[in-house]
C-alpha cells in the first residue's frame, strides 16, 4: 500500500447536502423495478410475464447477444408489469414484493476450490455478472473475453457521493470475498483504487492509493494512471459497492441485493444513509427526508454528474448507491444573469465571484443549463478537469466527425462517458458531452464488431 | 422584471415558426436570452452546470477592454488639443468629450454593420445569435487611426464578418481573428488612410467641437512611424508631436499618437490583469508573446545594423510599449478560437507572435505595425502547431501498445 498516485486536475464541486455517517431504516418499497437501460450495452430479452412469481435471484431477462448474461429479480414477489416505450423498448419491469422473501439457493459454495470458469458460470447464473463492465466501450462485460486486468474502484469522488470506507465497514468480509472471486477471472491483476482520504484495507487485490479531486474515483482515470488500455486489450471494471453482491453470493450461497444508499442534495433534510435495496422506489428511499417545496424538485438516482433523472415516482437505478435531490430551477427567471456580481453563483472559472467565497463554501445548484449551446470556443477548459494523458477536446471532435482512426489514436478505448462529466459541467459552450461520447462508443462498437 | 417577463412571454408566439414575425426569431431569442437567463433545465448528462456561458465570457472581455478604450478616448482629445495648442485652457471633461465624440461613431458603425450581418446569418441558419462579435465590434474601433472614415470601417467590417467568419460557420469556427482581418483589409485596401503622419491625430473639429489651427512645429507621426522613416543613420530619438523627446514612461502611460486603443500600455495591462484574474485569457499565450518580443528585440539590439534598420535601436521595453504590441499580446493573441488550443502549443504560438512582430517592425519599414500582422500570420499556423502537439500524444500511445507486443 505504498503506491500513491496524485491527481492534480479535476474539480470538487462543493454542494449542499453531504450525507452524515449515520444509517437509518426506511419503509420497504411497495414496488421494485429493474430498468434494462442501467445495464449499458445489453439488449434485453424478457423471460418473465406479468403474474409470474419470482424469487430473489430468479432470472427475469438476458442479453440477446450473450444468452448467459442474465439479470435476476432483486427480491421475491410477483411481476406486475413490463412497461414498454417507443418501438416497444422495455423501459422497466416492476415487481411487487411478497411477505416471505425467499431466495434462489445456490448450494454450498467453496470459492477456494472453484476455478475461473466455475466462478464465471455462477456469476452469470446469479445475475451478478451484469454488474461487471468492460473497457473499451464501457458496457456490460462480454463473458467470452478474458480481461487483461480487473479494476475495482473503492471510492467515489463525485459530488456528495457516499463514503465507501463508511459503507463498506460492516461488509469488509464480503468485499474481500468478492475480490478473491474476481482474481479467478483474469490472468492479470485485480487492482483496487483506494482514496487517500477514505482509506480501506485491501488484502485480496493490489491497492493503489489515489489522492486528488474528482474524477480521481472514476475507474477510467485510475486505469489511465495504473496501466492504460491499448488497442486490442480488454479490461473489466467494477464498483466496490457492486462487488459486495458477488462477495455476499459466495459467503451466503444466495443473492443479496440490499444496498446502503446515501440520500443527498440541497433538497434533503438531514442527509444521511438509509438501508434499501436495488430497484426500490425513490419515494421509499427518500421517505420523510425531502424538504417540502412549492417549486419543482429533481430526483436523481446517482450523483449530479452522471446520475439519471428518475423523477419522484421513479426507481433507484441498479448501479446507484446514491440519491440526490436538487431544485429543478425552471421557475427562476434571472434578469441579466450574465452580468451578475452575485458571489453565490457557482463557477469554476473566476469570471463569477464565487471563488472569493473560499473553497469550503457549499452551494445549492439547480438543474438549469444556464446558457445556450455554442461551438467550442474556450480552450484548456476540458483539460483542466480531465486527468488523463488524452486531449479531450480533440477526442470529442474526432467523435463528432466519427473519424475512427483519429478516435482510436486519441484514446477512445480508454474512456467512458462519465470521464467527460466534469468537462460537461464546466463547458462554456454547454455541449452534451456525455451523450456525444456514449453515442460515439455505441457507433464505434457497431462498426468494429 | 415580472412585467417585462410577462410581456416577452406574451409576444413570443409571434416569433415562433408560423407566427407573423417568425423571420426575426433569432433576433427575438437573442434579446430574450440577453434579458433573462433561459430557464431550460438539463435533459441529458450532467444535472448541474457551471454558471459561465459565452455571454459571460464575452462580457468579461469587454470589461477588460474598457480601460484601454476610455484612455484611448481621452488620448484622442488630448492629442487634438496639443495639436491646436489649447491643451492648457481645456478641461479634462472637454478633452474626454472630444475623444468620446470622435470614437463613438466608429463603435456604433462597427456594431451596427457587424451585428446586422450576424443577426441575418443566425436567422438564415436558424441558430441562436452568438456573442463573438460583441468583442470583435469593440476591438475594431480600437485598432484603427482616429481619422479612419466611417464608410471604410463599415466596408472592412462587413468584409471580415462575411468572409472571415460567417463563411466558416460563425463564432468558434473562424480561422482568423475578425478584428484583425478588418484591420488588415483596411491596411491593404486603403493604405494612405492607415499610416502616415496625418491620420493618427484629429486636427480638425469633431461635430463642431475643438476647432482651431495646428500649432507650428507639429508633426503627427507616431513613434514607430518616426522609426520607420528615420534616415541617414545616427541615433534614433523618438519625439512627441511637438518635438520633445519621448521617455519610456511616456510610452508606457500612452499620451502619444497611435491607434485609438493601443497607445497606453498601462491601460492594456489593467485589461490583461482582468482577463488573467478571471481566467478568460491564457497566461501562457500572453507571457510568451512578451517573451518572444523581448528576445527578438535583444537580438535586433545586438546584431542588426542600426543605420539600415533604425528601429533595431529601440530597447526591448520601448518595443513592447510602442505600437500595437501590448494590445496584440493581451487582446488579439489570446483569442482562443484562432490561437493554439493545446497548452504546449500556446507557448510556441505566443513566442512566435512576439518574435515575428518585432521582426516585421524592424526589418520591414513599410509595415511599422508588425504586431497585428504577426498575430494574423500565426493564426494560420496555430492548427499546425496543435497538430504536432497532439501527434506527440498519439505517438506516445502507439509506442505504449508496441512495447507491449514485444
Amino acid at each position: 500500500m505504498d503506491h500513491v498516485v496524485k491527481i492534480k486536475k479535476g474539480l470538487d464541486i462543493q454542494l449542499q447536502g453531504i450525507p452524515s455517517p449515520r444509517i437509518s431504516e426506511v419503509p420497504n418499497s411497495q414496488l421494485y423495478a429493474i430498468i434494462p437501460d442501467d445495464f449499458v450495452g445489453l439488449t434485453p430479452k424478457i423471460t418473465v410475464k406479468p403474474g409470474d412469481k419470482v424469487l430473489a435471484g430468479t432470472p427475469i431477462m438476458h442479453d440477446k447477444s450473450h444468452v448467459d448474461v442474465t439479470i435476476v429479480s432483486p427480491i421475491s414477489g410477483e411481476i406486475t408489469a413490463i412497461e414498454r416505450g417507443e418501438r416497444r423498448k422495455v423501459m422497466k419491469i416492476t415487481i411487487k414484493p411478497d411477505s416471505t422473501q425467499q431466495s434462489v439457493e445456490f448450494g454450498k459454495l467453496d470459492l477456494d476450490s472453484m476455478n475461473g470458469d466455475e466462478v464465471k458460470a455462477l456469476l452469470l447464473k446469479s445475475g451478478t455478472f451484469a454488474f461487471i463492465k468492460q473497457r473499451p466501450y464501457d458496457i456490460v462485460a462480454n463473458p467470452d473475453t478474458t480481461p487483461r486486468d480487473i479494476f475495482v474502484t473503492a471510492f467515489d469522488s463525485a459530488p456528495l457521493a457516499p463514503d465507501y470506507s463508511f459503507v463498506l465497514k460492516e461488509e469488509m468480509q464480503h468485499f474481500e470475498t468478492g475480490l478473491k472471486a474476481l482474481s479467478k477471472l483474469t490472468p492479470g491483476k485485480v487492482y483496487v483504487g483506494v482514496s487517500a482520504k477514505q482509506p480501506i484495507e485491501v488484502k485480496n487485490g493490489t491497492a493503489v492509493i489515489f489522492d486528488g479531486p474528482h474524477p480521481a474515483g472514476n475507474v477510467g482515470v485510475q486505469i489511465n494512471h495504473i496501466a492504460p488500455i491499448n488497442k486490442g486489450e480488454t479490461v473489466w471494471t467494477m464498483n466496490a459497492l457492486d462487488l459486495l453482491f458477488i462477495g455476499r453470493l459466495f459467503d451466503k450461497s444466495a443473492v443479496d441485493f440490499s444496498r446502503i444508499i446515501a440520500v443527498t442534495g440541497s433538497e434533503i433534510n438531514t442527509p444521511h444513509y438509509v438501508r434499501s435495496h436495488v430497484g426500490a422506489s425513490m419515494l421509499s428511499v427518500t421517505h420523510g427526508l425531502v424538504k417540502p417545496a412549492e417549486y419543482e424538485q429533481r430526483y436523481i438516482s446517482g450523483n449530479v454528474l452522471t446520475g439519471t433523472n428518475a423523477g419522484a415516482n421513479g426507481y433507484l437505478g441498479a448501479v446507484h448507491s446514491q440519491v440526490t435531490v436538487i431544485p429543478e430551477g425552471n421557475n427562476c427567471n434571472e434578469f441579466l444573469g450574465w452580468a451578475s456580481l452575485n458571489p453565490h453563483k457557482y463557477s469554476m472559472s473566476h469570471s463569477y465571484f464565487s471563488w472569493l467565497m473560499g473553497k469550503k463554501r457549499q452551494y445549492a445548484i439547480d438543474a438549469r443549463v444556464r446558457g445556450g449551446e455554442r461551438a467550442i470556443i474556450m480552450s484548456d477548459e476540458y483539460d483542466r478537469v480531465f486527468p488523463m494523458d488524452i486531449y479531450p477536446e480533440y477526442l470529442i471532435k474526432a467523435i463528432l466527425a466519427f473519424d475512427i482512426d483519429k478516435m482510436e489514436s486519441l484514446g477512445i478505448y480508454e474512456i467512458a462517458p462519465e470521464d467527460f462529466a466534469l468537462c460537461e459541467f464546466v463547458d462554456t459552450s454547454k455541449l452534451e458531452l456525455q451523450k456525444i461520447v456514449r453515442n460515439g462508443l455505441d457507433r464505434l462498437m457497431k462498426e468494429m464488431n | 422584471m415580472k412585467a417585462l417577463k410577462n410581456y416577452i412571454d406574451k409576444i413570443k408566439p409571434h416569433f415562433e415558426p408560423g407566427g407573423k414575425l417568425s423571420m426575426f426569431q433569432s433576433v427575438f431569442e437573442g434579446f430574450e436570452s440577453f434579458l433573462f437567463v433561459p430557464n431550460t433545465t438539463s435533459r441529458s448528462g450532467v444535472h448541474i452546470h457551471d454558471s459561465i456561458d459565452s455571454k459571460r465570457t464575452m462580457t468579461v472581455v469587454i470589461v477588460a477592454l474598457l480601460p484601454a478604450l476610455l484612455f484611448g478616448m481621452y488620448n484622442v482629445g488630448y492629442q487634438h488639443y496639443v495639436s491646436i495648442g489649447e491643451l492648457a485652457q481645456t478641461s479634462f471633461w472637454s478633452i474626454f468629450l472630444f475623444g468620446f465624440l470622435a470614437v463613438l461613431p466608429k463603435i456604433v458603425v462597427a456594431y451596427v454593420v457587424g451585428l446586422g450581418i450576424e443577426f441575418t446569418a443566425a436567422q438564415i441558419r436558424h441558430h441562436e445569435i452568438q456573442e463573438g462579435f460583441l468583442v470583435s465590434g469593440m476591438l475594431i474601433p480600437m485598432i484603427v487611426p482616429v481619422d479612419t472614415p466611417l464608410w471604410m470601417i463599415a466596408v472592412a467590417t462587413a468584409f471580415a464578418v462575411i468572409f472571415a467568419k460567417e463563411v466558416f460557420g460563425g463564432t468558434g469556427m473562424n480561422i482568423f481573428n475578425i478584428a484583425l482581418v478588418t484591420r488588415a483589409f483596411l491596411f491593404f485596401a486603403y493604405p494612405s488612410k492607415m499610416s502616415g503622419d496625418s491620420v493618427f491625430i484629429r486636427t480638425g473639429d469633431t461635430f463642431g467641437l475643438g476647432a482651431g489651427t495646428v500649432v507650428e512645429g507639429f508633426s503627427g507621426a507616431t513613434p514607430l512611424g518616426q522609426a520607420a522613416t528615420h534616415t541617414g543613420g545616427g541615433l534614433l530619438q523618438l519625439t512627441d508631436t511637438l518635438g520633445n523627446p519621448l521617455s519610456l514612461s511616456d510610452m508606457f502611460f500612452g499620451l502619444i499618437p497611435g491607434s485609438i486603443g493601443e497607445t497606453s500600455t498601462l491601460a492594456i495591462l489593467i485589461g490583461g490583469a482582468i482577463l488573467l484574474l478571471t481566467g478568460i485569457a491564457s497566461w501562457r499565450v500572453m507571457l510568451s508573446v512578451f517573451a518572444g518580443g523581448i528576445v527578438m528585440s535583444l537580438i535586433c539590439n545586438w546584431f542588426a545594423n542600426p543605420d539600415i534598420y533604425p528601429a533595431a535601436q529601440l530597447s526591448p521595453l520601448s518595443q513592447i510599449c510602442l505600437g500595437g504590441f501590448a494590445f496584440a499580446a493581451v487582446f488579439m493573441a489570446t483569442d482562443p478560437v484562432t490561437g493554439a488550443r493545446t497548452n504546449t502549443g500556446k507557448y510556441i504560438f505566443g513566442f512566435l507572435i512576439g518574435v515575428l512582430a518585432i521582426l516585421i517592425r524592424v526589418f520591414n519599414s513599410g509595415y511599422p505595425e508588425g504586431a497585428m500582422l504577426a498575430v494574423l500570420l500565426m493564426n494560420a499556423f496555430a492548427p499546425l502547431i496543435d497538430y504536432f502537439v497532439v501527434e506527440a500524444n498519439i505517438r506516445r500511445r502507439l509506442k505504449r501498445a508496441k512495447n507491449l507486443t514485444k
